[in-house]
């Protein structure tokens, strides 16, 4: 029943995303599709740091590597859109596990600085190849090449359709590794991984594979946003998009499914109104995350868990 | 009570007075400007601004000047005899934020047009947003994205030369003035490497050599390692800069070289914008020469449009604002955003402007577009407009310091900026 419980919640919200793409104004409907992607973004960095207790400072490498894996790909080879979006994936695995081959040597604070340090250095290695990738000016993917088995991917309709379907596969199958043994394993080693060590675990394999998996998903995601939206840029693999992820998952809640959407929508809109507002927009969202931890630590979801819906995955 | 304003079908004599009464007041000059138009509803024209990040020293000076171009626009009668409203909106100087911005800018504030982007790789990240909204986008960037071919139908520069066409005038002057030997300073990302990539053709064609490039990574706060490697044979320093290290940049320099011998130093002014040149530090700059796209020091000869463009926008002799002596403006850029303005304003006229559905004849009248005049709509200088590259072409100026002051000793033709197109945009669809 439980089971049910959650998997109803789950697809009703990809219900309500759905009815959304009829009834949301034009200027919302497109944000939406945009969370979406940076939704996928967040889960796959959700799987790495709320499930199996990686922080990571360079997940930017990884949504960077699916950008221009997919984005190189079709600007230089002409490529269509099917195998871009496919090497982006895998781009974003093949990057996560090399990296954590030699991060997952260290943890804690190492981690993150040493995963910090990938990321940066593969910023840098964009700009400095910047005869293929124009470095910080970017590529414009051409409206051609955004085609996907005779979808047009520049379609406002097509785009949130094909968004819709991507973060919906992710959702579940995030969904479904959570609930599978190998996601009890993942919390088991952010819960206390000396202990998985004694059960029969080996950490260093169980966290190699999440953050794989979590490569995959930042790779998907930045695989689509380059097709989605036509434009393959450095900024994009900047220290910032580390962050994002971050806050989107402490936001919403960190080791709960729903919680990195939540929180991308949140963060999104937060800075879209506060802009209309102030300038000073990026106070107000560091105001709101200092309160979240104050009040909430363990973000909307993962606070509502605790006190309320305690089958919530 | 009786209404005496509503008359259901208003008698002979009635409209025989109203017409008087309305004819009068044309006479008189009194009635409303925006009288002609057949809806009388603003004009809404959208401003991505960079009023925060990397580019928020362009993106304050960007929105003055705007809002005087404004000011001037609606005093003299508005857009197709409507009064006309710009709505700005921070883009964070962030490329994902820029193709955010054009949406909210066209979906959800209605605005008919979008203009004012100036750092490139905003450009490129909001070009296609804009592209698949079908709304006109006037960049005032100066990058070479746009007559590259890299953008869409619906993007357009019609206010500021790109860096292409600035680079390749400068090379003439500076390989047979200042030296044919010339070391590179650049940053390295896509802007520096335009100027490498361009201006070490345009030098070579003029018969010299660029002997070293040295890039600097953006992410660099120091610079004083780079300079040893500044070749000695070196005739012609060429640096160019941009981002809160110019000053840092440019003091090192002078730190570098002390009071000893040095090469002729070139710079573009982009290493000095929204900087005093009288700042300390910066002594040596005495006798270096730097391009600008507008002469940031009002010039002896400057025009009547110049002084009431300075004026208007609120910029004293020296580049400064009049309220404040040490806010430096970014004036080699500024100009193109009230240019822009004027170019919309005669577009839309041109096109008949009534509402979106006319967006479309916008961009045809723009292509159509082949030089601006210059006057108070044009106060840079006169320009020449490439319908098919979507690009303009003005003059440039080379400016000498001199007494702690910036004075133009060269300006180049305009032939000078001129190369073979690379796109035709208007054999692409809309």
């Amino acid at each position: 029943m439980t089971a049910d419980r959650a998997l109803w919640l789950h697809l009703g919200v990809l219900a309500a995303l759905l009815a959304a793409h009829f009834i949301a104004p034009a200027y919302h409907h497109t944000n939406i599709a945009r969370i979406m992607v940076l939704a996928i973004y967040a889960m796959g960095y959700n799987i790495a740091f709320g499930y199996t207790g990686l922080l990571s400072l360079g997940h930017a490498l990884l949504f960077g590597a699916g950008l221009y894996g997919a984005g190189l790909l079709v600007y230089h080879a002409g490529a269509g859109a099917p195998a871009a979006l496919v090497a982006g994936v895998l781009a974003g695995g093949a990057m996560a596990c090399a990296v954590g081959l030699l991060a997952l040597r260290t943890a804690g604070v190492a981690f993150m600085i040493v995963t910090l340090m990938f990321a940066q250095a593969g910023y840098l290695t964009i700009l400095y190849f910047g005869s293929y990738t124009r470095g910080d000016e970017g590529i414009v993917i051409p409206r051609a090449a955004r085609m996907l088995g005779g979808l047009d991917l520049s379609d406002d309709g097509t785009r949130y359709l094909v968004a819709l379907l991507l973060f919906a596969v992710a959702l579940l199958v995030n969904l479904a590794l959570v609930r599978s043994p190998f996601g009890r394993i993942m919390v088991a080693m952010r819960e206390n991984e000396e202990r998985s060590r004694m059960l029969g675990f080996n950490p260093f394999t169980v966290k190699l594979a999440a953050l794989t998996v979590s490569g995959l998903y930042a790779g998907l995601s930045g695989a689509a946003y380059g097709l989605l939206f036509g434009y393959v840029g450095a900024s994009l693999a900047s220290v910032q998009y580390s962050i994002l992820p971050l806050l989107y998952v402490l936001l919403g809640g960190a080791g709960t499914v729903l919680g990195p959407f939540l929180g991308a929508l949140l963060m999104f809109y937060l800075i879209d109104y506060a802009s209309a507002v102030t300038d000073a927009h990026q106070f107000v969202t560091g105001a709101a995350l200092v309160l979240l931890i104050l009040f909430a630590p363990k973000g909307i979801l993962g606070t509502l868990r605790a006190r309320a819906i305690r089958w919530l995955p | 009570m009786t209404n005496k304003l509503i008359t259901p079908t208003p008698s002979r004599r009635t409209i025989l007075k109203g017409m008087a009464a309305g004819g009068a007041l044309l006479a008189t000059g009194l009635a409303p400007r925006f009288t002609q138009a057949q809806s009388s509803a603003p004009i809404k024209l959208g401003f991505q601004l960079h009023r925060t990040g990397i580019g928020a020293s362009y993106g304050r000076w960007y929105e003055r000047t705007a809002g005087a171009a404004l000011t001037a626009l609606n005093e003299a009668g508005g857009i197709n005899g409507r009064p006309v409203e710009i709505v700005f909106e921070d883009d964070g100087t962030d490329p994902k934020r820029g193709a955010e911005v054009v949406e909210k800018l066209t979906s959800q504030a209605g605005c008919d047009l979008i203009f004012g982007t100036l750092f490139s790789h905003v450009v490129m990240g909001s070009a296609p947003r804009a592209g698949e909204l079908k709304v006109p986008y006037l960049v005032c960037s100066e990058g070479h994205h746009v007559a590259s071919g890299a953008l869409n139908r619906w993007t357009l520069q019609p206010g500021i030369t790109d860096v292409k066409s600035q680079v390749q005038s400068m090379a003439p002057w500076v390989t047979s003035t200042l030296g044919k030997k010339i070391t590179m300073v650049f940053p390295d990302y896509a802007f520096g490497h335009d100027h490498r990539d361009f201006f070490t053709a345009a030098v070579a064609a003029q018969g010299g050599e660029v002997i070293k490039h040295i890039a600097i990574p953006p992410t660099e706060t120091s610079f004083t390692r780079y300079f040893p490697q500044i070749p000695s044979d070196t005739e012609v320093l060429y640096h160019v800069m941009v981002g809160p290290a110019v000053l840092t940049f440019v003091k090192e320099l002078g730190e570098f070289y002390g009071t000893g011998a040095r090469p002729e130093i070139f710079g573009f002014i982009d290493s000095l914008e929204a900087v005093n040149i009288a700042s300390p530090g910066l002594e040596f700059l005495e006798g270096t020469h730097f391009w600008e796209g507008h002469p940031r020091y009002k010039q002896a000869d400057a025009s009547a449009a110049e002084t009431a463009y300075r004026a208007a926008v609120g910029v004293d002799d020296t580049g400064a604002s009049v309220s404040d002596p040490a806010d430096i403006a970014t004036y080699a850029h500024m100009f193109s955003a009230w240019e822009t303005l004027f170019v919309i304003r005669d577009a839309m006229t041109t096109a008949g402007y009534q509402g979106p559905a006319d967006r479309q004849k916008v961009v045809e009248a723009m292509e159509a577009m082949v030089s601006f005049a210059e006057g108070n709509d044009h106060p840079q200088g006169p320009k020449v407009f490439n319908g098919k590259t979507h690009q303009a072409f003005g003059l440039q100026s080379v400016s000498k310091v001199e007494g702690g002051r910036l004075t133009r000793v060269h300006q180049t033709a305009m032939e000078d900026g001129f190369y073979p197109d690379e796109v035709d945009y208007t054999t692409q669809s809309f």
